[in-house]
């Protein structure tokens, strides 16, 4: 146990420059976590300037134009009311980012910092928070969503809070695990004798050491984010029609596709499933980097 | 194993108590004032009183969770708006559906996965392997709704192989009588193989959507645990007695590998619970799924807490019932419990 520790310190402090050669050679040996990190600017570019640059408003409608076709006016062809599919996409990746990095950030801090404690004082912290745990996971995770949403009221906020509270257990458990094994280490017990108090040492000196360990655990649940929330209002919570979000906008094409206007549900659908691709993709790339050990 | 039985029951005990308290907190939260809601908007205060000490929403709030536990024991989870009907009564009549289609789905994943992940893993770094690890990949990252519009396009509109997404059976055959309540087996106690290729003709394609999404957690363990296995000393030993290559993989690595793969069916089923509730939008499938999204867009609550209830028991009762099959599995947990 001690040994390990003192092995995790080390690790822990490794230097910067072999970092990022190790950072090329995973990209050089793994091309497919490179294509994510390209995927996911692309995305990032499509939610900061996406409404300034698309080719038409997403909210107009034109029914002399309604259910077109991909054509070259409409790359993605046009919905019921004559609204342009490809501008309501790329409008739409803000808000799915915002619901996905909103809801990540806040159980990143509630999960990590409940875990943190629960690992390095233990005892009743620790009972209190694997028992919440523990509740939480004896749902159905989408339905727990579904309850929280329909009890707290019908908002994009609530979304964020429930995707935020479904997630909960997966960050404890990390977070919970790395602090726990470094409670004894060397560093965190000369941290104590120089007299630091005990929110000091889990808050300056351990969280910084699992943090990389953490951003792992972050963009693999971000995929999972974008997917709750967009099943979510998908089936008619949160976010309300005239607003383009992915899963809505997948629902509205549901009822075309059994008479073949299948580009209405198919290009949200097909870019939902990407950027939930990326972030698998760009989580499995930041494990191997960070975590090689736990490659399969 | 009796004992042991018992001892798993009595570690389902808290979930429960967990599961009870929750929902009768989304209770309390839940609309807003539950009495203004329930008096109407244009109720005056003092109707707003009267309906608050009838609901017995003026007690402390123990004693109202006392109230609500009483409910539950009885089987009352309030009245549906909608459909008029007892709220533990209409999910009865729609469980059925829900646990077919579910049930189903996980038999044709596990088909797929099982065999897919041994082959991934035997076959380390052939094509096999990719494809394992590219479904496994791809299966995470589907939003179950777009899939499973994509198949009803594939296969309804363009090649016409499966009936319009619209429910259970088509509305020329009537419901076998119920024995399970599964129409692929009551058709087939009832003797009527037309009505079972009717039932199975709405179902396969549902059940195939939710069986690609499940496919990767499961193809996922199997690969991974294969593979420790086929590592391991007692393998080794195995093949050095010139057993047969079949023998040494279904007969002693298999079986040890199947342990983690029991396990990861718990998190199979959370999932599966969950995506459930979409297929069964996406496809009109008449289950307790699509009851709740009928209710949600109608704001009748009751019969939403009674779903979160009701899949929240089910999921416990699975993974209890997951608990005892490992215990069956690997006869190691029985001898030290």
């Amino acid at each position: 146990m001690r040994g390990k520790a003192m092995s995790l310190a080390a690790t822990d402090a490794a230097p910067k420059d072999s970092l990022f050669s190790h950072a090329r050679h995973i990209v050089a040996e793994n091309p497919v976590t490179g294509i994510a990190f390209g995927l996911f600017a692309l995305f990032a570019l499509a939610a900061l300037i996406g409404p300034y640059v698309v080719p038409h408003d997403p909210l107009a409608s034109n029914t002399s134009a309604a259910l077109q076709p991909p054509s070259a006016t409409y790359w993605f062809g046009t919905d019921q009311l004559g609204r342009d599919i490809f501008s309501r996409v790329v409008v739409a990746s803000r808000l799915d980012m915002i619901i996905a990095v909103a809801s990540v950030a806040l159980v990143f801090v509630a999960g990590g910092f409940a875990g943190i404690a629960s690992g390095y004082f233990g005892g009743w912290t620790d009972r209190i928070v694997g028992r919440v745990s523990d509740t939480i996971m004896a749902f159905p995770l989408f339905v727990l969503a579904m309850g929280i949403v329909a009890a707290l009221g019908n908002t994009v906020t609530n979304i964020i809070i429930a995707t935020a509270i479904i997630n909960f257990p997966l960050y404890v458990r990390v977070a919970r695990a790395e602090a726990n094994i470094r409670r004894e280490a060397g560093f965190v017990q000369a941290a104590r004798l120089s007299g630091n108090s005990e929110m000091r040492i889990l808050l300056g000196h351990i969280a910084p050491n699992i943090l990389p360990i953490m951003m792992v655990q972050v963009s693999l649940t971000m995929g999972y984010a974008i997917l709750n929330a967009a099943g979510l209002s998908f089936i008619g919570l949160g976010v309300r029609p005239p607003t383009p979000e992915w899963g809505i906008m997948v629902a509205e094409g549901a009822s075309f596709i059994i008479s073949g206007e299948w580009w209405i549900a198919f290009f949200p659908g097909v870019t939902l499933m990407l950027a939930v691709f990326c972030f698998n993709l760009l989580g499995d790339g930041l494990r191997d980097l960070v975590d090689p050990q736990r490659r399969t | 194993m009796l004992k042991q039985i018992v001892r798993r029951l009595g570690t389902a005990v808290p979930s429960l108590i967990g599961v009870v308290i929750v929902t009768f907190l989304l209770t309390r939260v839940l609309p807003g004032d539950t009495a203004a809601y329930f008096a109407g908007p244009a109720a005056t205060p003092q109707a707003i009183a009267e309906i608050k000490t009838k609901l017995g929403l003026d007690q402390p709030l123990f004693v109202q969770f006392l109230a609500y536990v009483k409910d539950l024991a009885t089987g009352n989870l309030g009245m549906s708006l909608t459909t008029g009907q007892p709220v533990f009564e209409d999910i009865r009549a729609r469980l059925p559906a829900s646990a077919e289609l579910t049930l189903l789905g996980l038999i044709l994943s596990v088909a797929v996965s099982v065999p897919l992940g041994i082959l991934a893993a035997v076959r380390q770094g052939s094509w096999i392997d990719h494809l394992c690890r590219v479904v496994a990949t791809a299966g995470v990252s589907l939003p179950v709704f777009f899939t499973g519009l994509l198949l009803v396009y594939v296969f309804y509109y363009k090649l016409g192989w499966a009936p319009a997404p619209m429910g259970r059976l088509d509305f020329i055959y009537s419901a076998p009588d119920t024995v399970t309540g599964f129409y692929l087996i009551d058709s087939l106690l009832a003797g009527d193989f037309e009505l079972f290729r009717a039932a199975w003709s709405q179902i396969w394609l549902p059940a195939v959507t939710l069986a690609i999404f499940s496919l990767a957690p499961i193809a996922r363990m199997t690969r991974a645990s294969m593979l420790s296995v086929l590592a391991s000393d007692f393998v080794r030993t195995a093949r050095a007695s010139g057993l047969k290559p079949s023998k040494v993989v279904m007969g002693y690595a298999f079986r040890n590998a199947l342990l983690p793969v029991i396990t990861t069916l718990g998190m199979v089923f959370s999932f599966l619970l969950g995506a459930n509730v979409l297929v069964e939008k996406v496809f009109a499938w008449p289950g307790i799924g699509s009851y709740a999204i009928e209710a949600l867009i109608t704001s009748d609550y009751a019969p939403v807490q009674g779903f979160v209830l009701a899949m929240a028991i089910l999921y416990v009762l699975l993974n209890l019932a997951i608990d005892i099959l490992y215990g069956l599995v690997d006869p190691r947990v029985r001898i030290e419990a």
